[in-house]
């Protein structure tokens, strides 16, 4: 196989670009199997070590945080928890409520779309202090309700799915209707169906975005057994370290690797959905 | 025929869908359809005709339902269907893009409806699999709509309106994506369902030639107005209105304006004997092509400017006066361009219209 000057130019790129990425990652990981000595004399690894078993154990079971309770175990459920949930509603919410705006003619229909979509100028970090003051007036901090209601409403994936609907041809859900579809199986037999791509990409997008939550669960909670995997990576292994012990530096990066696990599960799962997609256009 | 419609149990005395003053304005204040009247038969096969945006496209919605009716009633079946929801209506649709479900295979495609129905899945087999054969496109059920072609999409979108077996089918210019060899196809084909199934249907076209080989009746629409119902013998031999008459028959007619003194009709400098004692100062004289007769003793002569050769004919294009017109005459007969000719018009032939009101005389 040949190939021409242009190809080649463009595929160093791509392999400098991937490079760019992943080395990174794999020096955590090398990094992450050695044993806490050699990483604070000969510093970050770019071979594999011997302590994979042992950092990657003592991160999974070992007891953190100031009442010595939580697990990264834990953590990393609760913030799978948290994702799964925000991810899951907000693209079934968005995905309703683009809908109700574009097939249900009322009058407001527009403003009230340009009023959703305004919401995207009020972040959580903007309201995060009336937003605390409902949910704790409410009783739900320290619950996964608390920790997943106030992230549910999505103006930009309602504006992508709005978008999306509007591309579809009218005369689909006139055939649908006279195929005897109400409103409620023409959004599961064909929006859902067709935007079968797009609530992949939502999903994924959503799913990382709650799973980076920060500030709102750090606030939301004060009982340990509801931290969660950014909050704990600030806080865990670190509460040993006081000037004379060793920085748990490949425990850190154990933790580090197994943080990203998660989106990368969703990533690859959804994926097979979402170039499916790319390659039959079906319209 | 598995396919063909009970008929039995329906009243005989009244007609089976009736159109009764229906008037549509939209929201912007356009006037679509203004107090259209109409009866149709069980069975019957009509067509509405019409240039583009005349209202026969809404006219056909409302009856679906798709569109809301301003007045008027609409009964099928001798009920007013004008409040029913389009999806307990039982008519069925076939539309210009076919509005194929992209995302279901041929199968699902025509038993979406039946599914819907709460036909058993058995039946709903037997069903989709009979139509698909009488279509011939039992091959391609796996199918997706996107890997068809577009007769085949067509046969799927009027397969899908044929297993429901609805009361009526309603189809919104279903030829007009083919390419002409395949429209006379399909033509023939839904002609030949239509009949043998005998289930009531309405055809949009803006098309005369597919108006005038489908329908049992035509409904000829201008500007939201029924010109002219009737045969297609009818409204080819007799239109009732000026319109009618050019809109019909290819080419087109004839229309000659000029002034009738006592049943004598002035053309530039030329005389037509009517044969009857009309007066009217503002008239056209309709003469089809194909009824000019050109013989080598004939009272008029012109000059043929252009000659358009067509196989077995040719058409001629001349001028009386500064009024154009064409002849459509056998080609074995030998004329050029720049040759004269003569012909006759014969009393018998020709359609007299008042310019006044557009209608027949």
């Amino acid at each position: 196989m040949k190939f021409k000057p242009l190809e080649i130019l463009t595929h160093i790129i791509l392999i400098l670009g991937v490079l760019l990425m992943v080395l990174p990652i794999w020096f955590s990981f090398a990094t992450s199997t050695h044993d806490n000595v050699s990483i604070m004399t000969e510093g970050m690894k770019f071979f594999l070590g011997e302590s994979f078993s042992q950092n990657y154990n003592e991160v999974l079971n070992e007891k953190g945080g100031w009442s010595e309770e939580v697990t990264a175990a834990r953590m990393f459920v609760n913030s799978f928890i948290m994702a799964l949930g925000i991810a899951t509603l907000k693209v079934v919410i968005s995905a309703m409520s683009a809908y109700a705006l574009v097939y249900f003619r009322f009058k407001l229909a527009v403003p009230i779309f340009w009023l959703i979509f305004i919401t995207l100028l009020v972040p959580l970090e903007v309201r995060i202090f009336p937003s605390y003051k409902i949910v704790s007036d409410l009783g739900l901090t320290n619950t996964y309700t608390g920790l997943i209601l106030p992230l549910v409403a999505s103006a930009t994936a309602t504006f992508f799915f709005r978008q999306f609907y509007k591309t579809i041809p009218d005369e689909l859900l006139e055939s649908a209707k006279l195929d005897g579809a109400n409103s409620w199986r023409f959004f599961i037999d064909f929006l859902l169906p067709l935007s079968k791509t797009m609530l992949a990409a939502m999903f994924i997008f959503m799913f990382v975005y709650g799973y980076s939550q920060y500030l709102w669960p750090l606030i939301m909670t004060t009982d340990e057994k509801y931290w969660t995997v950014v909050m704990g990576m600030k806080i865990i292994f670190t509460e040993n370290y006081e000037g004379v012990a060793l920085p748990r530096t490949g425990e850190r990066f154990a933790y580090i690797i197994l943080s990203m696990l998660p989106p990368v599960l969703v990533v690859v799962i959804l994926q097979r959905w979402f170039i499916k997609g790319l390659i039959q256009t079906e319209k | 025929m598995v396919y063909q419609r009970i008929n039995s149990n329906r009243k005989i005395n009244m007609s089976f869908l009736e159109l009764q003053n229906i008037t549509k304005i939209y929201p912007n204040g356009t006037k679509a359809v203004n107090e259209t009247s109409l009866n149709i038969d069980n069975g019957e096969f009509v067509v509405f005709v019409g240039p583009s945006g005349c209202g026969k496209s809404t006219l056909l919605r409302m009856i679906a339902g798709l569109e809301d009716i301003t007045n008027g009633e609409i009964s099928l079946d001798g009920n007013v269907i004008n409040n029913i929801d389009p999806s307990e209506r039982d008519v069925a649709m076939v539309f210009q893009n076919y509005a194929l479900y992209p995302h279901m295979s041929v199968f699902n495609n025509m038993a979406y409806g039946l599914k819907n129905r709460g036909i058993s899945k058995e039946e709903i087999n037997n069903k989709v699999n009979d139509v698909a054969k009488l279509l011939e496109i039992d091959q391609l059920l796996t199918r997706k709509p996107s890997m068809l072609s577009g007769g085949q999409r067509q046969r799927v979108a009027m397969g899908r309106a044929i297993v429901r077996n609805p009361k009526i089918f309603l189809f919104d210019e279903p030829l007009s994506n083919l390419d002409a060899k395949l429209r006379n196809q399909m033509r023939l084909e839904i002609k030949r369902l239509q009949r043998q199934m005998g289930v009531t249907s309405i055809f949009v076209t803006h098309d005369q030639t597919e108006a005038m080989t489908l329908g049992d009746r035509i409904v000829v629409i201008n500007n939201g107005i029924v010109e002219q119902v009737g045969t297609p013998k009818e409204i080819y031999s007799k239109p009732n209105t000026k319109f009618v008459a050019e809109f019909i028959g290819s080419p087109q007619m004839n229309l000659f304006n000029c002034k009738i003194e006592n049943g004598i009709a002035h053309i530039a400098d030329m005389r037509i004997n009517l044969n009857n004692s009309a007066n009217i100062d503002d008239a056209s004289l309709g003469i089809r092509p194909d009824d000019i007769l050109i013989s080598d003793n004939g009272q008029h002569t012109c000059v043929a400017n252009l000659v358009e050769y067509l196989g077995s004919d040719m058409i001629i294009y001349s001028k009386i006066g500064d009024q154009e017109f064409s002849c459509k005459l056998s080609s074995k007969i030998n004329l050029n361009a720049g040759d004269t000719f003569k012909f006759d018009i014969s009393n018998t032939l020709v359609h007299l219209f008042d310019n006044t009101n557009g209608s027949r005389v």
